[in-house]
């Protein structure tokens, strides 16, 4: 496993190099919640769902992006492993192409729900569950949700009907990354303990360090028969950027060309 | 008229579950704790197995739907259309229409006869917000054999659809040997005086005044639209050419309604042609019966037939 996460570790810096070049290069999107999502993308794709032939297999996992708005981080991924032609990089955010600002299915592969409006992805992974379950498909369902996300109110709608219906094929992962649009999670909108919220409504609850491989690997292997999983990865907004880190300000802006370069040297030389 | 066995749409809805639930093992109800009101216990008696309830959750209930629909079964997704159609709108707008999932919502309760429960619960807005979504086929069918018939039409329809019912109890005016076809407007009666378009229940109504005016001796057109949109402007056209004239009605605000929608193919494609309309004007419902709130709102059968009379004596 070690040498898998070295590998995973050199790519995770490939990874967030290509999110701040397609940002830049686009001058828009959210480079901070992008950064902040690299290790649990690369510990689900690279390890945790079946993805069986490829996005057009029907059996495969599915894996819903609710915070789409950080779907570089995704996009990053495909580029790095050929699923994406590398030229396609400058096409970001660009009109015609297929890396739409947030995913749309049938334009990028493995992207099961187009997301956008925050909460909802969360809601049709958790109806995605309950289809399975009903069909006896051995198939699981994966969301990766915003802490800021978690302001809307459809998320606990949904983690209601995820205990109620007994999905122990859905996953929700939030990244904890304790910073949204407009300032620190706590100060927009405080949701108090989320560990202690989803437990009582019935999850199996992991909470972790989200830039920790050894964590995330571990924290994928907890099943319990009868409850849906919540894995809540404590990460960094912004993550190996220096003045990024922490910075609600890059939640949703582009660095220039000057930027761009010292958050590109600051990568390689960690 | 009086004689005749009144039926919701709503219990039209419900048997049409049955129906078409009985050959299609795919198709799933969800429903946001109103069963017992909008129709649809009875589908969660015969297959527990296929009916989902979401809780007093709508948002997450349309939500969940898109995800079922993923997943390769065919929901319908229902509550009351102030629910459906107004509070998870922008659900059913990205989760549904944007995600092109092959959902459909079903709005019971709509207009001002959920009887007692008052202006929160009457909703005269949901074809508004319905037909603006990109794509969204609205249905408005006027009896319970029509709505019942329609439950089989949307299942086959491949996409994503709205349909509103009613809890209102009214004549059957159509017959389940009838032939309807999503996005054409069927015409249960013809004459060369006047034309009157019709939606929902409201077609019932308009076929009592229709009576009432051939007693009279004048002869009316009487279109049942039961799609909204996509909306069929083609039989519209050909029926008010022929008369000059188009009295439109409906249980819906003005504002966004079947009217503009009927307004719309009038502006580009017909000129020279007298209208009016029975609506509701830009106002929320109260608590009352039909037969006491349709005066004030000006949608009784008395207003139809001066509003019918009035574009005849225009001449």
């Amino acid at each position: 496993m070690d040498i898998i996460i070295s590998e995973w570790k050199k790519l995770a810096k490939k990874i967030r190099i290509d999110i701040l070049k397609m940002t830049s290069e686009a001058n828009s999107g959210h480079p901070g919640g992008s950064l902040s999502c690299v290790e649990i993308i690369i510990t689900l794709f690279e390890h945790e769902m079946n993805l069986g032939k490829g996005s057009d297999d029907p059996d495969r996992d599915r894996f819903v992006f609710s915070k789409g708005h950080a779907v570089p981080a995704q996009y990053g991924y495909m580029l790095e492993k050929g699923i994406l032609d590398p030229e396609e990089i400058h096409t970001f955010r660009k009109q015609g192409s297929r890396l739409q600002g947030h995913p749309v299915k049938g334009r990028t592969p493995f992207t099961d729900f187009n997301p956008g409006s925050l909460g909802q992805g969360v809601s049709a992974a958790t109806g995605m569950a309950l289809g399975y379950k009903m069909k006896q498909s051995p198939q699981k369902v994966y969301v990766l949700i915003g802490d800021g996300e978690s302001d809307e109110g459809i998320v606990w709608e949904a983690a209601s009907a995820a205990c109620h219906y007994k999905l122990d094929n859905l996953t929700y992962i939030v990244d904890m990354n304790a910073v949204q649009l407009d300032g620190a999670t706590k100060d927009i909108m405080n949701l108090g303990d989320l560990h202690k919220r989803y437990e009582a409504i019935g999850f199996l609850v992991d909470e972790i360090n989200g830039h920790s491989f050894e964590e995330l690997l571990e924290a994928f292997s907890h099943h319990e028969e009868g409850k849906p999983h919540v894995i809540l990865a404590h990460t960094i907004k912004g993550k190996g950027v220096s003045y990024m880190e922490g910075n609600y300000a890059w939640h949703g802006k582009a660095p220039n060309a000057e930027q761009l370069e010292i958050a590109i040297k600051e990568l390689e030389e960690a | 008229m009086s004689e005749k066995k009144l039926l919701a749409t709503r219990a039209g809805y419900g048997q049409g579950l049955l129906d078409t639930g009985a050959l299609h093992d795919d198709l799933v109800v969800l429903e946001g704790d109103l069963g017992a009101a909008t129709g649809t216990t009875a589908f969660g008696k015969a297959y527990p197995d296929r009916y989902i309830e979401a809780g007093i959750a709508e948002q997450n209930e349309v939500g969940m739907a898109s995800g079922l629909a993923a997943a390769g079964w065919k929901p319908f997704v229902t509550s009351f259309a102030i629910f459906t159609a107004g509070r998870a709108c922008e659900i059913v707008r990205n989760a549904i229409a944007y995600n092109n999932m092959n959902v459909k919502l079903i709005g019971s309760h709509c207009g001002i006869t959920p009887a007692l429960d008052g202006g929160s619960h009457m909703c005269i807005e949901d074809i508004a917000w319905m037909k603006a979504i990109p794509g969204m086929v609205v249905l408005n069918p006027c009896d319970y054999n029509q709505t019942r018939l329609m439950v089989k039409k949307l299942y086959e329809y491949d996409g994503y659809a709205y349909m509103r019912t009613s809890r209102e109890p009214v004549q059957c005016v159509t017959s389940m040997d009838d032939e309807i076809v999503i996005g054409k407007a069927q015409v249960l009666r013809e004459g060369q005086d006047l034309t009157i378009a019709a939606t929902g229940i409201m077609t019932t109504f308009v076929m009592e005044v229709a009576e009432r005016l051939a007693e009279e001796g004048i002869e009316c057109n009487v279109l049942n639209y039961h799609t909204i949109k996509p909306f069929d402007e083609e039989t519209l056209i050909k029926y008010v050419r022929e008369t000059g004239n188009l009295l439109t009605v409906e249980e819906h605000n003005i504002y966004g309604g079947f009217t503009e929608s009927c307004r719309a193919a009038l502006f580009t494609k017909a000129d020279n042609i007298r209208t009016d309309y029975v609506a509701v004007e830009d106002r929320f419902g109260e608590t009352g019966t039909r037969l006491s709130l349709y005066p004030i709102f000006g949608l009784d059968n008395e207003t139809i037939y001066n509003k019918a009379k009035n574009l005849l004596n225009k001449e």
